[in-house]
């Protein structure tokens, strides 16, 4: 079985301790874990939806920008994290897989571990109330 | 595959007729592979007295260091094949974002906390930094990983003619986790050690003493042995044991967490001098 880097292994740790909602995704963008503060938002437990490729986070929660038109995946946060390697934050609509619309804050950056290893991404969120 | 044991102290030696059993020496244990090949982990002032055991003809060395803590390189000055002209002697060590491998080993070897600078031994000396990756050397595969302890740290798996020995002194896998041992993939340490035939692992606390250390870097004994069982080893070797614990208090500790989690596995308490055949 192969086995997660540390800094990843850390992040996951953290996150477990922490109530504020994380999203972590690995080096090729596959989403690894959120959190249990996450679940509320994103409208599923993450043992129900384990991990999923990139190409299936970034579209299943139907992301809109601020007037409700669709967003495209390469401005999500996160995917801008992870293509370029630098944070980045926006304001935008998802759809839970609850079925609830709702308006999140997504702040996201890269890990990058000792010798310049790109080691994924981390994307911290919050619910904006209507 | 023939491992030594010459040091297996943690974070700062200890002699005394306390410790005489399990050793007051810092973290070394030599590894001699089927072709002669050496390797040697990590440079606690157990290596001192390797290098005095080591034949004069010899010509090369490889020194793998996990990391930079004094406990695991104070003995380096004092191993006599780095004093010799002609001999050939390369260190591992992890790589970091700061300073390169061999500007971090001068800041000890050097004034004031060392008279003997870099600079004057006769050996030749080359470093190389790692971090996640295998290398050949000699007749060994030596795989690195980052582990979980304190500034950069590698542990190392090494293998040859099909046996491994898996090399994690200065461990904490259970760092934060909610439930030790988690699944392999999310376990510190997991790929170096799964299906090892020796793993020599971090056992510095008792369960008590882990308790007010979350952080130090280090395992409990029983979390040591969790993390055998998880990683499925043929034997594990208990390493790196807190300064002050008597050779009597080891005896009790290592037995009371064996009698507690029964490993399916064996368990040979590491001692100086101590050595292991693996074929």
């Amino acid at each position: 079985m192969s086995q997660h880097e540390i800094e990843l292994i850390l992040a996951r740790h953290l996150s477990e301790h922490l109530a504020m909602p994380i999203f972590i995704v690995d080096p090729a963008g596959d989403l690894l874990f959120y959190n249990e503060p996450a679940e509320a938002i994103l409208g599923e437990r993450f043992d129900e939806t384990g991990p999923m490729p990139a190409s299936r986070w970034s579209t299943i929660f139907q992301p809109v920008d601020q007037d409700g038109k669709p967003l495209s995946p390469d401005d999500l946060p996160l995917v801008v994290a992870m293509t370029t390697h630098r944070p980045a934050h926006k304001i935008f609509g998802i759809r839970g897989l609850d079925g609830a619309q709702r308006q999140i804050a997504v702040t996201a950056f890269p890990l990058i571990g000792q010798a310049e290893r790109y080691l994924g991404a981390v994307a911290i969120f919050w619910e904006i109330p209507e | 595959m023939k491992v030594r044991l010459w040091g297996t102290r943690g974070s700062l030696a200890s002699p005394g007729p306390d410790t005489v059993r399990y050793g007051g020496n810092t973290s070394c244990v030599s590894v001699t592979g089927s072709e002669g090949g050496l390797l040697v982990l990590d440079a606690g002032t157990g290596i001192r007295l390797l290098g005095q055991y080591l034949a004069p003809d010899l010509t090369c060395v490889n020194i793998l260091l996990t990391h930079l803590h004094m406990d695991h390189v104070q003995g380096l000055p004092f191993f006599m094949p780095l004093r010799r002209p002609g001999v050939e002697v390369h260190i591992w060590g992890p790589a970091s974002t700061t300073l390169n491998l061999e500007a971090r080993i001068k800041r000890y070897l050097s004034p004031p906390l060392f008279p003997v600078r870099v600079r004057d031994l006769l050996s030749e000396l080359y470093f190389h930094e790692l971090a996640t990756r295998s290398i050949e050397i000699g007749e060994f595969l030596v795989s690195a990983q980052m582990i979980l302890h304190p500034n950069p740290t590698v542990g190392y798996r090494i293998q040859e003619r099909g046996v491994a020995l898996t090399y994690l002194p200065d461990h904490e896998p259970a760092l934060g986790c909610q439930t030790f041992p988690h699944r392999g993939e999310w376990t510190s340490g997991y790929a170096l050690a799964e299906g090892a035939d020796l793993l020599i692992h971090d056992s510095q606390f008792t369960t008590m003493e882990y308790q007010a250390r979350p952080g130090f870097g280090h395992s409990s004994i029983p979390d040591a042995i969790r993390f055998a069982g998880l990683a499925g080893v043929r034997q594990f070797v208990p390493f790196h044991h807190d300064p002050s614990h008597s050779d009597d208090q080891l005896d009790r500790f290592i037995a009371e967490s064996l009698a507690e989690l029964q490993p399916p596995f064996e368990v040979t308490p590491g001692m100086e001098g101590m050595t292991f055949q693996l074929d």
